[in-house]
């Protein structure tokens, strides 16, 4: 049977994939980002997944505003490398598990969570980032990956208790699955961040590093985290975080904390990166 | 929207929620931003802008505030920030311009704020809390 064995929580901020595509990484301003994912480079290469489930968000390029999804799953064969303004990053093309993604949407409704099934999308930096980050710049992705876009852009985002509870039943869904596959899942996006408006730049590193440990000891205590609170105290496109809440909640109760990395700043954003296993 | 939740919302400094009704007023917005990805619609707006956004069905107040580059009114009207990146790089400028240029700073002193940590959440919570009410 397929089993999802671990969890990565990452920000996926835009320049960061700027730094890599354009050769600044050995710059000043990036190396200590860069360092700090080294030994999750070494750990996704000896986990070595068959399958990444990336829970990301679309940056209005994929989606404009016709069709707002609220959870989109990427059934496709293949996912092109969205062109977001500047030209399309130049990383290998996203191979999809069809058969896998096309499963996971029967059982998850049936499970009560009414997929948006997309079988045509461009992927954009929410998904290309993480990938770049744990993954370098391989000339083919290690693995296929099964995209779940959140909307997180147009208020109010699923909450976080919505969130956790589509991670639980992700769980379900992926331990039925008869194929012995290994499932590494990403939660993606945030720490704190404000990327626009007067008050762009906020960043709190206090609520950003209790966000960490209670996704280690206590998500229950995350899971009642409301809009408003991430909002005013972490900045308005921290509700991202909320796609970390997937992540978890498909993790199972027990999970074995094997990496934390935290920097300030990436462009606007506050970076915020951890590794949990399930037990 | 409830008017508790509303009052909530715009009891935060310095932001505007992009919640239903925002984005329902900055619907054409949005979509005259969206058309900005491809070349073609870029080189058609910067050789007529006004023209150009009068294929889109947007409020002259929107329009106005589009042609003027005011990147907070936008935000007011209606607009998504990463709609309006599109809009920044057809100027041929980052996103971090933008961002710097809403919070009424230089560039180089928005990224010396980044680089000592971002802006503190003190003061920024909310607007009472700055009036002292609690």
């Amino acid at each position: 049977m397929a089993r999802i064995v671990a969890g990565v929580g990452t920000s996926h901020t835009p320049a960061i994939g700027a730094a890599v595509d354009l050769g600044k990484t050995q710059e000043p301003y990036w190396v200590p980002l860069f360092k700090g994912y080294e030994p999750s480079k070494r750990w996704m290469a000896q986990t070595r997944p068959d399958v990444v489930i990336m829970v990301y968000n679309d940056h209005v390029n994929a989606f404009d505003f016709k069709m707002i999804p609220t959870f989109g799953l990427g059934c496709a064969e293949e996912f092109p490398i969205a062109d977001e303004g500047w030209g399309p990053r130049p990383v290998p093309v996203v191979k999809g598990y069809p058969e896998l993604a096309a499963h996971l949407v029967q059982s998850l409704v049936l499970d009560e969570f009414d997929m948006t099934i997309v079988n045509e999308m461009p992927v954009d930096h929410g998904l290309t980032v993480p990938l770049t980050l744990m993954c370098g710049s391989p000339p083919a992705w290690p693995c296929p990956v099964i995209p779940l876009a959140v909307n997180v852009i147009q208020y109010p985002a699923p909450t976080g208790h919505r969130c956790f509870k589509l991670g639980q039943a992700i769980r379900r869904a992926v331990a039925s699955w008869d194929e012995d596959l290994k499932v590494v899942i990403f939660g993606t996006g945030g720490m704190s961040h404000q990327i626009q408006g007067p008050r762009a730049g906020l960043v709190n590193p206090q609520f950003d590093q209790a966000f960490l440990d209670g996704l280690a000891h206590d998500p229950e205590r995350l899971v009642k985290i409301q809009p408003l609170e991430y909002l005013r105290d972490a900045g308005a496109e921290a509700i991202e975080l909320v796609m970390w809440l997937i992540m978890r909640g498909a993790l199972g109760e027990k999970v074995h904390e094997v990496y934390r990395f935290y920097h300030v700043p990436a462009s606007s954003t506050a970076v915020g990166h951890i590794i949990l296993e399930a037990r | 929207m409830a008017k508790d939740k509303q009052e909530a919302y715009e009891d935060i400094p310095g932001t505007w929620v992009f919640d239903a009704q925002r984005a329902r007023r900055g619907y054409h917005l949005n979509e005259f931003l969206y058309s900005l990805m491809k070349d073609a619609n870029r080189k058609e707006f910067l050789a007529d802008e006004r023209a150009y956004t009068l294929k889109f069905k947007m409020s002259e107040e929107q329009r106005t505030a589009v042609l003027e580059r005011a990147w907070n009114r936008m935000l007011e009207l209606g607009a998504v920030s990463y709609a309006l990146a599109k809009l920044a790089f057809t100027d041929g400028k980052s996103y971090q311009f933008m961002a710097a240029r809403m919070t009424g700073m230089s560039e180089p002193e928005y990224v010396e704020m980044m680089l000592k940590g971002g802006r503190s959440p003190e003061g920024w919570r909310s607007k009472s809390e700055r009036r002292g009410k609690s």
